[in-house]
């Protein structure tokens, strides 16, 4: 790209070095990695990275249990969604006044909004632990649902009001002067041009859900409704010191959507990131 | 390598997008005419979000202060009535020897993984991917970001292996010789600095791949001409350049990590003793596990001060940064 252009005699040899460097520590971060991925395969896996004498899938039969991963992994599914959904719509009914209307208000609610976004929710989980007692809500999944969704929602309307703020107001007008109300313009004009970054925002809230341990953790304690967070540690938990490979797999399994979203996001909604671009330039 | 489309848009995931901030509000600026006053009509779409804010973010804020001045345990007669006893907690917490060991081991992990970890080697990383070759940049960056992407509980199964006695560091150290210790017990801090130096240089190096990007090249081409070497220039031109970026993502990796729990509980627990309790770890242990509901809120309420105080840092780093305007 456009680093080319600096061309000079030394160049080599910086290029070279950069290169061993960065070899270096990709390789370091690469070992840890390593480990997961070859004690999946390997019947006699341990804690250390060896590859897989004699591959086997043996430690995905053995995990691949109704009670074990595949009903986790629907509440982990089902947590996710239900978070996600929630946080989106309210994210877009909230960004859309915030986007279009002026007021004084605005400003501070938005930096009140990010400052909330900063706070460690770990920090809460006591008193939330206390509130949800109190509220009747504790072992309720629909209302840790709502709970995930809440501690996403700030960075969801932040993220949301920034890229509603890319769409021309010139295409609502066009909606007004038709007669429809602001509500039918959002859902019929600005909804369907959002479409990639709302998928963006669907997507962050639903991995930051299926990845948070601490929250189902605190809040959740029938092992009906635990997502594959909980369960996996209770697997670690029990045979964590003996069935390596098994926890290996196990951890694969949690993690492939995981990443299989991730990499649709950055590659496959490039999309978004011109509308960004577009209120930048 | 097909890495060419993870250059743009990965720093806008799993974080808040720094340079949108300020340019959006000068979008707003300019879009709004009168006519577009907010009304109460107008402004009704926001109560699901308001709502949903203040009946689980802002209530256990309330109920950690109010939680804080009573004795409620877990169970028991003090779990169904509990009494108010004013700033006892507080007494307490302050008197015992467990504060400063926790806030001792919190500052070490902020410091060790975020500040020094993260942040150092998520610059070091930017600045190489700047020299070194494209395939090389690009596979690099990918391996960072997987150890990233991962969710924390594997993240941290994943470095309890590493690090175990029988892990594979030890298992490299032995092949040079080295009886490596059990990292996990003889030095849990630097075990979890380390965990979590792995798992979060990811989030730093796409900031700084970024802000680098913003550099213009002029600028960097006008200095090689005056004769600076690569350092120098590093050093006199792009770190001052960047420098409002290296503050917000100093509060921003500061405030991830002083909420991490999940990966120091599976490494350590905390342990041994309390020689790796950051205060989120600390604050569970005093609620759960020793069924001190009150006394874990007094912690919590330390713990919001603190996130606070870095948090007020960095909303006001960002608007800074935007009213500047434009760089041109």
């Amino acid at each position: 790209m456009s680093t080319l252009s600096l061309a000079s005699p030394t160049r080599g040899t910086t290029r070279l070095w950069a290169n061993l460097a960065l070899v270096v520590i990709g390789v370091i971060f690469l070992l840890p990695l390593a480990w997961v991925l070859f004690a999946a395969f390997d019947g006699a896996a341990g804690y250390q990275v060896a590859w897989p004498t004699e591959p086997t899938l043996d430690n995905f039969a053995a995990v691949l249990t109704p009670e074990l991963t595949l009903l986790p992994l629907l509440n982990s599914l089902l947590l996710s969604a239900g978070a996600a959904s929630v946080t989106v719509i309210a994210a877009i009914l909230a960004a859309y006044p915030l986007s279009r209307y002026r007021s004084r208000f605005n400003a501070p609610l938005l930096y009140s909004i990010l400052f909330a976004s900063c706070l460690p929710i770990t920090a809460i989980m006591v008193p939330v632990y206390s509130l949800f007692v109190q509220l009747r809500l504790i072992n309720q999944p629909w209302a840790v649902a709502l709970f995930l969704a809440a501690s996403s929602l700030p960075m969801a309307l932040w993220m949301t009001k920034n890229f509603m703020d890319s769409v021309p107001i010139s295409l609502e007008e066009a909606a007004w002067v038709d007669g429809a109300s602001a509500m039918t313009a959002l859902a019929r004009v600005v909804v369907p041009l959002m479409r990639p970054a709302l998928s963006v925002v669907f997507v962050f809230v639903f991995l930051q859900a299926w990845g948070n341990f601490f929250v189902p953790f605190v809040l959740l304690y029938s092992p009906e409704w635990q997502p594959a967070a909980v369960s996996i540690y209770s697997f670690f938990g029990q045979y964590g010191t003996v069935a390596y490979g098994r926890l290996a797999a196990y951890s694969l399994v949690y993690s492939v959507p995981v990443l299989a979203l991730y990499l649709l996001v950055t590659r496959g909604l490039g999309g978004t990131f011109a509308l960004t671009g577009a209120v930048k330039g | 390598m097909t890495t060419g489309a993870h250059d743009t848009g990965t720093p806008h995931i799993g974080g808040p997008d720094i340079g949108a901030i300020g340019p959006a509000r000068t979008a707003q600026r300019t879009g709004a005419r009168v006519g577009d006053r907010m009304t109460a009509g107008r402004a009704l779409p926001l109560v699901p979000a308001i709502g949903l804010l203040l009946i689980f973010l802002a209530g256990p804020i309330v109920w950690a202060f109010a939680g804080s001045l009573t004795d409620r345990a877990l169970s028991g007669p003090r779990a169904a009535n509990p009494q108010f006893i004013g700033f006892d907690n507080f007494a307490r917490l302050f008197a015992d020897p467990v504060l400063p060991l926790s806030i001792g081991v919190t500052v070490a992990f902020v410091v060790g993984s975020a500040i020094i970890g993260q942040n150092i080697l998520g610059l070091a990383l930017a600045v190489l991917f700047r020299s070194g070759s494209r395939a090389v940049a690009g596979t690099v960056g990918v391996v960072v970001v997987t150890a990233w992407v991962l969710p924390e509980i594997v993240a941290a199964f994943v470095s309890y292996a590493f690090l175990s006695a029988d892990g594979t560091l030890n298992h490299l150290l032995g092949a040079v010789g080295i009886a490596g210790p059990n990292w996990l017990y003889a030095f849990p801090v630097v075990a979890i600095i380390l965990a979590n130096t792995w798992r979060g240089t990811a989030f730093s190096m796409m900031i700084y791949r970024a802000a680098l990007d913003d550099v213009p090249l002029e600028v960097v081409e006008s200095s090689m001409l005056d004769g600076a070497g690569g350092w120098q220039r590093l050093r006199l031109i792009t770190l001052p350049m960047i420098r409002p970026t290296i503050f917000t993502n100093l509060m921003l990796t500061t405030l991830q990590t002083l909420s991490v729990f999940t990966l120091i509980w599976v490494m350590t627990r905390g342990g041994p003793g309390n020689q790796s309790s950051t205060l989120p770890v600390l604050a569970y242990t005093e609620a759960f596990q020793f069924g001190d509901i009150g006394y874990g809120n007094a912690i919590a309420v330390v713990m919001l001060a603190l996130g606070a105080v870095f948090s007020i840092a960095y909303v006001l780093s960002l608007r800074a940064q935007g009213s500047q305007g434009g760089r041109a």
